[in-house]
């Protein structure tokens, strides 16, 4: 009997381990970030594109009106891809859309506008990579929607047809 | 008298090289303990990617601000939530984590401890 608890204790608690971790297996390890969290905006000095000033980035965005910030590199293939919904957007009228050029050269950022069109009301320049750390971005291309000085949705990766009409949806 | 030189220039080199490690020390524990988000298994110290290269010069400019370790965590964990820290903290999701190996430790001893005296007995 003396030999048999500490077996049946130890029986039941690798069980125990076992259980918990294969239920762990099953548990999606992909990290999802939760993207319809209402934040503040982080207030930031941020380099205006293809100029020595600097400004305060809410200083250009107003309370009470819709932006749409949106990170873009000439280098980066996605951005392509997403810039016809852009420019749709910028044909509407309740939002405006606040460019954040990403360790681009400022030449290629230029050529780039050129060939596809300029959606955006204002450009920044972010040379290092830190204005859009300060945002929460991920990459680029990346999206935030603004409303009040607030973030009220992210989209990581390029825009399309999905959240060009959850964006026209919110909007309106 | 040209050897004692010598040595004095190798030491003033030295010194500067141990002088700069000290500056970075902290932020290369920041950023070890900072999951790099777009990487698969990396921290932000090891990798390269452009995320983690903006990240390092955030936490530098941080740093150079007078912002303390804790500051800077609770900063990024705002922007990226609690998975970009390596060091989860103590809490009812994590408890399992935090205990099991204590947990192990004390069950593995107390295993020993029996054998030993039932040995002796």
């Amino acid at each position: 009997m003396k030999i048999r608890i500490p077996f049946l204790f130890l029986t039941i608690f690798f069980l125990a381990i076992f259980l918990v971790f294969y239920k762990g297996l099953q548990n999606s390890n992909i990290y999802v970030p939760n993207n319809n969290i209402e934040k503040e905006l982080p207030n930031f000095k941020a380099q205006l594109f293809d100029k020595d000033s600097e400004i305060l980035l809410k200083d250009i965005l107003k309370k009470d009106k819709f932006y749409l910030i949106n990170i873009w590199a000439s280098w980066c293939v996605p951005c392509r891809e997403e810039h016809s919904f852009l420019i749709s957007l910028s044909n509407q009228k309740n939002i405006e859309i606040v460019g954040l050029s990403y360790k681009d050269n400022s030449k290629n950022a230029k050529n780039f506008l050129k060939e596809l069109g300029n959606p955006y009301q204002i450009i920044l320049s972010d040379k290092d990579g830190t204005n859009s750390i300060e945002l929460g971005a991920y990459g680029v291309p990346e999206s935030f929607l603004i409303y009040n000085q607030k973030i009220i949705k992210k989209i990581i990766g390029p825009l399309n047809n999905k959240s060009f009409i959850e964006i026209k949806k919110i909007i309106k | 008298m040209k050897y004692f030189r010598h040595v004095l220039v190798i030491l003033f080199i030295l010194n500067f090289n141990f002088a700069n490690a000290q500056d970075n020390d902290l932020e290369s524990k920041i950023t070890k303990n900072l999951r790099c988000l777009i990487c698969q298994g990396q921290s932000v110290y090891d990798s390269d990617s452009d995320f983690a290269v903006s990240l390092k010069l955030l936490v530098s400019k941080k740093l150079e601000e007078g912002k303390n370790e804790k500051q800077i965590y609770d900063y990024l964990k705002d922007k990226y939530g609690e998975w970009i820290l390596y060091d989860p903290k103590f809490d009812k999701s994590t408890y399992f984590l935090w205990l099991l190996p204590i947990l192990l430790f004390i069950t593995g001893g107390a295993i020993i401890l029996r054998l030993f005296i039932i040995k002796k007995k």
